[in-house]
């Protein structure tokens, strides 16, 4: 089957939708870097190329991608919503 | 030699070029309506008007030099007419492309005017165009050309699909002989640390890091952040969120490869392999530069859909984001979206990126080049005196 979402890295706490998910869909996704197969509940819509939260993350909680921190949490986020500016912000400006 | 062909340019200097234009260069602002004018009367020549030349300075002015003859010493350039409102800075552009063997002439507009100098180039440029017609392509091998790669309007699916494709032939190429290049220091933020690393010398590391700092500093002087222009208004639309997961996504374009060397902006690699020139982040402005260091060929992965071209030099571009494919199949050369799916592998899609490469290197026109898309932009450090 093809896979609704792709992580690039094991260590990830997001994943890419790489179909539009639709909010309350059971997404499969796959791991790059293993060929791991995951399945997460979409709390939101997640729009082709937009990520997907794998994990639940605390307000300030670093978000990783590539296997390397990309940003922090601005607030808390549940596991499968939709992670973006509206909740995610770079640790450099 | 390597397994990777193609038929070329070979020029007076045996650089080899892919296109065989015969360039009319503006020195400056004031000359370009003269440039189009030899532009309009002759078939086969290709105006390069900018807007800059006068007035400039320091670091400013050297780099606009730099970049002006490193244009005209391009191997996709056949021949050369220079206009310029004075002859001393016509001859000094005029006379670094002249190194090359190539035929240059220039010409000035003060104490004739337009209308003669128009005259007079035209002569020389008609000139020009028949002998660029006669030289004939032969097959010559990748390693013995320059090429590069920068990105626009990037998305998730540019670290996904086409920046790592473009990864997958660098590293082909280099392993090959060839000479590429990369840039784009600013949008290295949040990666810079994972391109240090890959600098093969000590050398290397401590210039690329110095540059990125400076260019870091530069940003802070003028009392801003780049939150709201990285990642710009096109990435959001994409998904991406900070410059740190932009930075990373941009970084899969060298692949696994290491740095050979750091170049300051127009300049020409001494060596082969895998160069890192300091370059905007803006597309056409970054293809310039490349283009006058030595680039004959660029390839442009894209995500939401950035239409450049360059008018010197092939832009190749490749997405793998599918809405983008079918709404802007004009603009897209090679479809990635199968990566996305993993009905197709990276390395595959790394040959079928080389395919296309070649091709276009063998005369093949982009659909930049048959789009008309022209974005010849010129870097300018600050403003003139």
């Amino acid at each position: 089957m093809k896979p609704q979402f792709l992580v690039h890295d094991k260590k990830d706490d997001v994943g890419v939708a790489v179909v539009d998910i639709k909010a309350g869909e059971k997404a499969a996704g796959s791991c790059l870097e293993d060929g791991s197969k995951i399945t997460i509940e979409a709390k939101d819509a997640i729009p082709l190329g937009h990520k997907i939260a794998l994990k639940a993350f605390k307000k300030d909680e670093n978000v990783t991608k590539y296997g390397v921190i990309i940003g922090h949490a601005t607030k808390a986020i549940v596991q499968g919503a939709h992670v973006h500016v509206h909740n995610v912000k770079s640790n450099r400006w | 030699m390597s397994k990777y062909k193609f038929q070329g340019y070979r020029r007076e200097n045996g650089t080899i070029g892919c296109r065989n234009h015969v360039a009319i260069i503006p020195v400056d602002d004031i000359s370009n309506a003269a440039v189009e004018g030899v532009a309009s009367l002759i078939s086969g020549t290709l105006p390069l008007s900018h807007p800059y030349g006068r007035l400039q300075f320091g670091a400013d002015l050297e780099l606009f030099f730099k970049t002006m003859i490193g244009t005209g010493m391009n191997p996709n350039i056949a021949g050369v007419v220079v206009i310029g409102i004075e002859p001393n800075w016509a001859n000094k552009i005029a006379e670094g492309i002249a190194k090359t063997g190539k035929a240059v002439e220039a010409f000035s507009i003060e104490r004739f005017g337009d209308l003669k100098t128009i005259e007079k180039a035209s002569w020389a440029a008609k000139a020009l165009v028949q002998k660029a017609s006669e030289m004939k392509r032969e097959e010559v091998d990748l390693s013995e050309i320059i090429f590069s790669t920068k990105c626009g309007e990037s998305d998730t699916t540019s670290g996904l699909a086409a920046n790592p494709t473009v990864g997958k032939l660098f590293e082909k190429a280099i392993a090959a002989g060839s000479t590429v290049l990369f840039g784009e220091t600013t949008e290295l933020t949040g990666g810079e640390n994972i391109v240090a690393d890959r600098m093969k010398t000590p050398e290397a590391r401590e210039k690329f890091l110095k540059i990125f700092k400076d260019y870091a500093d530069f940003v802070d002087a003028q009392g801003a952040d780049l939150l709201g222009s990285q990642p710009t208004e096109g990435n959001i639309r994409g998904g991406l969120t900070t410059i740190e997961e932009k930075a990373l996504g941009n970084i899969q374009k060298i692949g696994k490869a290491k740095v050979d060397g750091v170049l300051y902006p127009a300049e020409m690699p001494k060596g082969k392999g895998l160069y890192f020139m300091d370059t905007s982040s803006a597309a056409a402005e970054a293809v310039t530069l490349f283009a006058a260091g030595g680039s004959i060929a660029h390839l442009f992965p894209t995500g939401q859909g950035n239409i450049i071209g360059n008018p010197v030099i092939p832009v190749i571009k490749l997405s793998g984001n599918p809405l983008t494919c079918s709404t802007m199949s004009e603009h897209i050369d090679l479809s990635v979206e199968k990566v996305l799916t993993l009905e197709q592998t990276l390395d595959q899609a790394g040959d079928a990126l080389m395919e296309v490469l070649l091709k276009t290197l063998s005369g093949r026109l982009t659909n930049a080049e048959v789009l008309r898309h022209r974005e010849f932009v010129l870097t300018k450090l600050y403003r003139s005196a």
